[in-house]
């Protein structure tokens, strides 16, 4: 791959670059902080290429009006934080339930409420996950450096075009606000949703998935297939019916189209894990706290290891499982919240090994003096 | 008249409306609206809220969008933005509007963006059976006004022409031809524009309130509506206008503002991302 010069980038800023490389052309927010720079960076940078920005009321409107632009087969993205992605659930199930593609920009804050607007935290990893009411699933996505920001948010899109679902691209204040020399690279893949493949007529059905696929394509308004969205329950033809056996067939689908693929939507980052007897699991900024106390034990002759989950959702099970081989005699959760992630570790490895989180709830991120010592407790018992 | 049912989905009757209900007068007078505006049906989005009236759009053969409740403008203003050649409709009742969508029904008319809304005003919440709304009247029974409505209902031609829409009218589902000629009015209007239906719920609001069955109430619309007299919007708008019923009907607002996506075309302009 061809070596590009390296640009100073701040993380909100890198992410609107990526959207714009993925095919971003709406953009409907609300400011908040730490999120605003994405905002102003797409209020800058979509009328340049012939896309739109608009500044809605609240939240809530920010997000409609995003699934209003998707359905017109424009590539849309929102972005908030805690108080502002609370609003925003409602339409979040409603993404899921209508199958939108979207990508919602989620820099974590210290919370609960108003918190503290511009400290770091991780306390949203579950809100992400749950946030909405119903079953239903979600891909969140989660950088821990500023170029990972940019590659990130245009799997984001990729992910939201190919499985027609809602998307977070999720991490916290410290990897949004930072800035770092990013090299990109020249040749990003860019997946487009997939278009229905008949002509219109009276009998198309806009939620028929093709033979072993569990996505339907989608058209787009003002195509001429005049066809209907909704939030309640509805078959194929996308119309509302209460149907026992339609409904457990939608809610399946919805779940399952993301969950029965998530070894090939999950990407994870791995450091000596060959050999590792101690092991870390860390995203976001904590990941690269923890890569450096990773480094430093190993100097130390400490076998650690360190697996970073770039998809936190879906969860990746098996990935995690194959990585934690017998060898390993602890696994470490470092986590800027009073433990959130460390519980599906936990289930998902089992019992294979002892699961210890570390928390920490200041509104700091992990420093890695702190960090070392929080672990060596661990390792030394 | 033209045929309505050529833009139904004939095949998703029987509706879910009450006997007597008003939402199907608005819903064929929005049909014939369109039809004589003869706006291009593929290039048409009819986008609702929650409610009996945002059922409306699954019964239309157009592209159709059921939102979620209160949201319907929001939806509605991503679609115009991203696509400003779409004509965009919205349906919305008198909760979904000005209640939980009230917020976004003042800023819909500030930005002027290209929306027709027809806010279907039944004075109650039919489809959670009979709540009172914010366009419910003083005094009146409600669900959840059991003593007595104590709230001052909102008069939407003076709030939404306070909030800048550029064309604003009422009438009723007695007032057939006015509610017919002021929806086209306000498919042809470049800027956001509501058009007020006062409709009957006879299930909820009329039996309750001792009106009596549908035909009763819609003799209630003709003789407790006037007609706004000419050159008395102004004096209407401002409240100095002195008319003896509950509710006046005609044409508030007719005036031009800067479209909005007409505006944002300049931003694309000025960012030199025109193509
Ligand atoms: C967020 C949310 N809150 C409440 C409801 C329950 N709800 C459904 S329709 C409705 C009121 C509808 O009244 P209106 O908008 O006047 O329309 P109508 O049914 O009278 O046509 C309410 C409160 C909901 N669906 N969603």
């Amino acid at each position: 791959m061809a070596k590009n010069k390296a640009v100073l980038l701040q993380g909100n800023e890198a992410c609107v670059m990526g959207a714009i490389r993925a095919g971003m052309r709406f953009y409907g927010g609300y400011p908040i902080t730490p999120s605003s720079e994405v905002a102003e960076q797409s209020s800058i940078l979509l009328p340049k290429v012939g896309g739109k920005f608009i500044q809605m009321e609240d939240e809530i409107a920010s997000i409609a009006s995003v699934i209003g632009a998707s359905l017109t087969g424009t590539k849309a993205m929102t972005a908030s934080s805690g108080p502002g992605i609370s609003l925003k659930q409602e339409l979040v199930g409603y993404a899921s339930m209508a199958e939108i593609p979207l990508v919602i920009v989620y820099i974590m804050r210290m919370g609960p409420s108003t918190g503290l607007p511009t400290s770091p935290a991780a306390g949203d990893i579950m809100q992400a996950k749950w946030g909405t009411h119903g079953d239903h699933s979600i891909i969140a996505v989660c950088p821990s450096s500023v170029k990972e920001m940019y590659e990130l948010t245009i799997k984001a899109f990729n992910f939201a075009e190919k499985y027609r679902t809602p998307v977070y691209l999720i991490t916290d204040e410290v990897i949004a606000h930072m800035r770092e020399g990013v090299e990109l690279e020249d040749d990003y893949e860019v997946i487009d949703r997939v278009r229905p493949s008949e002509a219109p007529s009276a009998d198309y059905l806009p939620y028929r998935c093709e033979e072993g696929c569990d996505v339907p394509p989608m058209a787009a308004y003002g195509d001429g297939y005049k066809f209907h969205v909704t939030g309640l329950s509805h078959g194929e033809s996308g119309f509302p019916t209460n149907s026992p056996e339609v409904n457990d067939k939608l809610v399946r689908r919805i779940v399952n189209k993301v969950e029965a693929h998530a070894d090939e939507i999950c990407i994870n980052e791995t450091h000596f894990m060959e050999d590792a007897e101690q092991v870390f699991v860390a995203y976001g900024s904590c990941a690269r706290t923890a890569h450096y106390v990773v480094k430093q034990l190993r100097a130390e002759g400490v076998k650690a290891g360190l697996f970073v989950p770039k998809v936190l959702w879906p969860f990746p099970a098996n990935a995690l499982k194959a990585a934690v081989s017998d060898k390993v005699k602890n696994v470490i959760v470092p986590e800027m919240n009073m433990g959130q992630y460390v519980l599906e570790v936990e289930r998902v490895l089992g019992g294979k090994c002892p699961v210890t989180g570390i928390s920490k709830v200041s509104g700091e991120l992990f420093k890695t003096d702190e960090l070392y010592e929080k672990v060596m407790e661990v390792i030394g018992k | 008249m033209s045929s309505s049912v050529n833009y139904l989905r004939a095949n998703k009757m029987p509706h879910i409306w009450c006997p007597g209900c008003g939402n199907g007068i608005v819903m064929s007078n929005i049909i014939r609206a369109i039809n004589d505006s003869g706006i291009d049906r593929e290039k048409t989005v009819i986008v609702s809220g929650i409610g009996c009236s945002s059922r409306a759009p699954g019964y239309m053969d157009f592209d159709t969008l059921h939102t979620a409740h209160g949201r319907a403008i929001p939806f509605a203003t991503g679609i115009k933005m991203a696509n400003p050649e779409l004509n965009v409709i919205v349906i919305t009742g008198d909760g979904d509007s000005s209640a939980i969508g009230g917020n976004h029904l003042i800023h819909g008319c500030r930005r002027n963006i290209d929306i027709t809304v027809v806010i279907v005003n039944n004075n109650i919440y039919g489809m959670t059976s009979g709540q009172y709304s914010p366009l419910t009247p003083t005094g009146a029974w409600a669900t959840t006004a059991q003593y007595g409505n104590i709230d001052r209902p909102f008069d939407i031609p003076r709030v939404v022409a306070a909030c800048g829409a550029t064309y604003v009218a009422r009438a009723s589902v007695f007032h057939v031809p006015q509610l017919k000629n002021y929806i086209q009015a306000g498919l042809a209007n470049k800027g956001f524009s509501i058009i007020e239906a006062i409709s009957i719920c006879p299930t909820y609001f009329g039996r309750k309130n001792g009106m009596g069955d549908a035909p009763e109430m819609l003799k209630w619309l003709k003789d407790n509506c006037k007609m706004l007299k000419p050159g008395d919007a102004g004096n209407y708008l401002a409240g100095t206008a002195e008319y003896d019923v509950p509710y006046v009907l005609g044409e508030f607002v007719k005036t031009t503002a800067p479209e909005y996506t007409e505006s944002y075309m300049k931003v694309i302009e000025k960012a030199g991302g025109a193509k």
